[in-house]
């Protein structure tokens, strides 16, 4: 077990270095001069021009640039947002509550969703309940999820008037509100999820239900609940638990657009005005941050499949 | 058991054909991706009006049987738009994921082939790339590059490539590690040969399959990126943008955000069963 998690940080530390690189390297990839456009008014003053370069170490090579970035980055700084003249590394913990508290709404309706329907599905395969739960799963899997979000706001705010379509309540404030405001969203997400979660765990079961020791129970006479239960679904989960942590990292960051259309003020937001607004290192930040959280929870994955899987723990 | 028997004679190509058009969803989602590319190709000709006309006499009119999916906010016929809509999301979908294929494959296949430390740095530069999150890496990408359609294919294209490294390193280490692929490096033959002759052959089935299933987020990607501005550019159209600006009249209009959507998720959808289809027919292990 030792020697997998040295194993498994020698791959983290090159690949969070690479990152780095790469996050850096974005910036390269910007039109114009940056410079320019944080002198705004003051563009046509050479000396205001190089007094910013020379903050910004923008007249060094670049490997420097690159040392310096990450020497800061190292130290929790991030940079400083263009537009709102705010550490990045602020904002971005300031949005981490909201987007925290959609992504594990979320997380509970895929999960509540996905593996109880993978379930029946894997155990009344080709029959037609199984068609319909894969059907299911699969529309959930075309949708776009921003396109549902605007659907839903048709029916259930303009049409029927029992949410708001849009804003965001922060849980300690008004807990029922924020619900409220966070329940669709919640879904749109929560949807996505459970059709992928339910597509693995329908298969896991299946490979579960063609095992051995799955005959053996039933050949003892145990009922087929208790198989199905205690025996199939139990290791049909180790899988399922990996891959439903990785989904959690997605969540994290992947809300981008729901969260756009519902107006939450979360990660998603932050990046996409950022984007509109040319807040480069906002970006930036953005990109990092979810990168970093990705990696800890695919981390977190491996850790806990050997927590949960007994046969890893003689390696 | 007359079935196996006809079966034992066939080669895989054939049986995998045999069994893709067998498979019902599979040629459902065939034809709808083929009318979409038809609608797409033909949207000059089969459109009833220019999708570019304003006109102010017939504002936001909802469906009717002059235009079936009703008028925007410009006065423009959304059934028109979402024709030549068709072109911007396709062309997106199917470039980039060529785009994709094109560094991907290459790269993976080096990686599998080489081993050593060419595959541990390809490797962890595309483990790199796999913990950004897929779209926020295409805004990124799409957000420096600056805002226009090829952009957004670029961006696309890049972030699914590691997608494509990954299966044609793998598909390259299983294969070297054969005995066919032993004893041709015994014959003499150089690496590239085996990759060319051997790996790439193997590796074609999985990569049709993959590659069905990437068009299908590549779609999705492309308009989440011109929802966002990102992607094509207005005033022509795209399925993206125009559900940004249907956003606006949600309340008086909501036709306007229900056809570009229902095109996306229909052709997404096609693609999907596409490519489940094509994984069904082409697994040598059988059903599901």
């Amino acid at each position: 077990m030792a020697a997998f998690l040295l194993r498994r940080l020698g791959q983290v530390i090159p690949t969070l270095l690479i990152l780095s690189v790469l996050v850096f390297a974005l910036q390269q990839l910007m039109p114009g001069d940056p410079a320019l456009i944080l002198a705004g008014e003051e563009r046509g003053d050479p000396e205001v021009l190089a007094q910013i370069r020379s903050e910004l170490l923008l007249d060094r090579p670049l490997v420097e640039q690159y040392l310096h970035w990450l020497w800061r980055v190292l130290h929790g700084d991030f940079g400083f947002s263009w537009r709102i003249r705010l550490p990045v590394a602020e904002l971005i913990l300031s949005k981490l509550p909201v987007t925290f508290q959609l992504a594990s709404m979320s997380f509970v309706i895929g999960v509540a969703l996905g593996v109880p329907l993978g379930v029946l599905s894997a155990v009344w395969k080709d029959r037609p309940a199984d068609w319909l739960i894969n059907g299911v799963a699969l529309f959930g899997i075309s949708m776009p999820n921003f396109w549902l979000g605007i659907m839903m706001i048709l029916l259930f705010s303009v049409q029927l008037g029992w949410l708001p379509p849009s804003g965001y309540v922060p849980l300690w404030e008004d807990p029922v509100q924020s619900l409220a405001t966070t329940i669709m969203p919640a879904f749109v997400l929560g949807t996505g999820v459970a059709s992928i979660l339910m597509r693995h765990t329908r298969a896991a079961m299946l490979s579960a239900l063609a095992q051995d020791y799955v005959r053996t129970a039933r050949a003892k006479g145990l009922a087929e609940r208790r198989v199905v239960f205690r025996h199939a679904l139990r290791n049909a989960l180790i899988p399922v638990v990996t891959l439903g942590t990785v989904e959690f990292g997605k969540l994290l960051a992947g809300a981008v657009l729901t969260e756009q259309i519902f107006t939450i003020p979360g990660f998603g937001k932050l990046v996409v005005d950022a984007v509109f607004n040319r807040d480069y290192p906002v970006v930036q930040g953005v990109v990092l941050a979810t990168a970093l959280i990705f990696v800890t929870l695919s981390l977190i994955a491996d850790l806990l499949y050997m927590a949960i899987n007994p046969r890893m723990r003689q390696t | 058991m007359s079935a196996s028997l006809a079966e034992a004679g066939e080669s895989p190509g054939r049986r995998a054909l045999r069994r893709f058009l067998r498979h019902r969803l599979a040629m459902f989602g065939l034809v709808v991706v083929s009318l979409f590319v038809l609608a797409a190709l033909l949207a000059p000709w089969i459109a009833p009006y220019d999708p570019l006309e304003t006109s102010w006499s017939r504002l936001r009119q909802a469906p009717s049987w002059a235009h079936p999916f009703g008028t925007d906010e410009n006065g423009r016929d959304v059934l028109s738009r979402v024709l030549f809509g068709a072109r911007a999301s396709l062309m997106a979908g199917v470039v980039a994921v060529l785009g994709a294929v094109v560094i991907g494959v290459p790269v993976g296949l080096v990686a599998g082939l080489a081993k050593g430390w060419v595959d541990a740095v390809i490797s962890r530069i595309s483990d790199a790339m796999l913990s950004i999150p897929f779209l926020i890496l295409a805004i990124a990408l799409a957000a420096f590059l600056g805002p226009a359609l090829e952009n957004a294919m670029i961006a696309i294209a890049i972030s699914i490539s590691p997608v494509f490294v990954r299966l044609a390193r793998g598909m390259a280490l299983e294969a070297t590690g054969t005995d066919w692929a032993e004893a041709a490096r015994a014959l003499g033959n150089p690496p590239w040969r085996i990759a060319v002759l051997h790996v790439l052959p193997n590796i074609l089935p999985p990569l049709l399959v993959q590659g069905t299933l990437a068009i299908a987020e590549a779609i999705i990607a492309e308009a989440s990126l011109s929802f966002l501005g990102l992607g094509q550019q207005p005033p022509a159209p795209s399925w993206g943008s125009m559900l940004n600006s249907a956003q606006r009249f949600i309340e008086a209009a909501p036709w306007l955000a229900i056809f570009p959507g229902l095109a996306i998720f229909v052709v997404v959808l096609a693609f999907n069963l596409l490519g489940d289809g094509l994984r069904d027919a082409l697994d040598p292990r059988g059903s599901r």
